[in-house]
């Protein structure tokens, strides 16, 4: 932007970069509970999880088809998440943390669920309209997603001496990722001044009036959490995310161009 | 230790039953094992609505569900078969009477 100009925000170049934020944190969500299947400690919780994994492959086709159109460079749902390497993906990396036991499950479905309640329900007053009809529909499973995490979170967190250990060891381990939702960089700023996206800071303080008296509720300690390095935003990953993405990515790749 | 002593002990059953949109009633569709009724609600919604069934959901207890015996279906039953008398029906109006 050169001195002395009024212009506004690019909103053209801005939001294709962060629907494929949304999108890659849904997608890799999505992959990552999805490995759960047979896995699970109940058969009923099995198709809970895979359910919730579904919902978010859903919401995963239409940011990315979003993201894809936006972007005008021919790029659809399908090639944004099977032919990008992985330093293109720009995910947040509490997504693709490791489901580890159910504990930690729940504790990263908490801080997931609550985040996209926050932030589907601000996306739903978008000045962008098929942003805004997403949101508005997205959150309505966002709501069934909360209220699983919340009973577990209840049940293990006063169940037995083991399921509380292992339910506090998993808030710990997952709450310092919850920073890198919160990144106001220039793409956030510029989409919120634009009345686009909700402000990252307003989204923040929901989250934690809504976190912190959950778990103290449930007698769980809540770790400090504020906005932090967003390492997953500019494409740096954990050591898992390569057999992850691997797994996701090599069928499509094996046979390019192949339908069922 | 033999599995009978080491075996935990089952979560209770839960019978599950679903109005459908054009519905009137529940209808029974099967059940779920869960802990507690809130957990045998989302189990149930999990299982039996994944296809857009239903609009309301009814878990209760197996234990709580008194079932008749099907031994007895003769004598609960036969006698409301083989007594026209007790239907207003069997009755003819007599002329004059108009509605009754």
């Amino acid at each position: 932007m050169t001195a002395g100009t009024t212009r506004g925000p690019d909103i053209g170049s801005l939001l294709p970069t962060y629907l494929l934020r949304l999108g890659d944190d849904a997608l890799i969500l999505s992959q990552r509970m999805s490995q759960w299947y047979a896995r699970a400690p109940r058969l009923e919780d099995d198709i809970a999880l895979l359910n919730m994994a579904l919902d978010y492959l859903g919401h995963a086709r239409a940011l990315l088809t979003m993201a894809g159109e936006r972007e005008g460079r021919g790029r659809d749902e399908d090639s944004l998440a099977f032919l990008r390497p992985e330093s293109d993906f720009v995910n947040a990396q509490l997504m693709e943390l490791p489901n580890g036991d159910f504990g930690r499950t729940i504790a990263r479905l908490t801080a997931v669920a609550i985040w996209h309640l926050a932030l589907y329900e601000g996306l739903a007053q978008s000045a962008d309209e098929a942003l805004s009809a997403f949101a508005q529909k997205a959150v309505i499973e966002c709501r069934y997603h909360a209220e699983y995490a919340n009973l577990w979170l209840q049940r293990l967190a006063g169940g037995t001496s083991e399921s509380a250990r292992r339910m506090q060891a998993g808030i710990d381990y997952v709450w310092p990722f919850a920073g890198e939702l919160f990144c106001a960089d220039d793409t956030v700023a510029g989409l919120a001044e634009a009345g686009v996206v909700p402000d990252p800071a307003g989204l923040e303080r929901r989250w934690l009036s809504a976190v912190t008296p959950l778990l103290r509720g449930h007698g769980l300690s809540c770790p400090a959490v504020s906005a932090g390095p967003a390492p997953g935003r500019s494409g740096r990953h954990l050591e898992s995310f390569t057999p992850l993405i691997a797994e996701m990515q090599h069928l499509h790749r094996a046979h390019p161009g192949a339908t069922w | 230790m033999s599995d009978q002593e080491r075996a935990p002990a089952r979560e209770p059953l839960w019978e599950v039953f679903i109005r459908s949109r054009r519905g009137l009633s529940h209808v029974h569709v099967g059940s779920v094992r869960a802990a507690d009724g809130e957990l045998a609600l989302l189990s149930a919604r999990d299982l039996y609505t994944r296809r857009a069934e239903g609009v309301s959901l009814w878990v209760v207890r197996s234990s709580d569900i008194h079932a008749s015996d099907p031994d007895d279906k003769d004598m609960l039953f036969e006698p409301s078969l083989s007594k026209p008398y007790r239907h207003a029906g069997y009755y003819a109006i007599p002329e004059g009477l108009g509605h009754l």
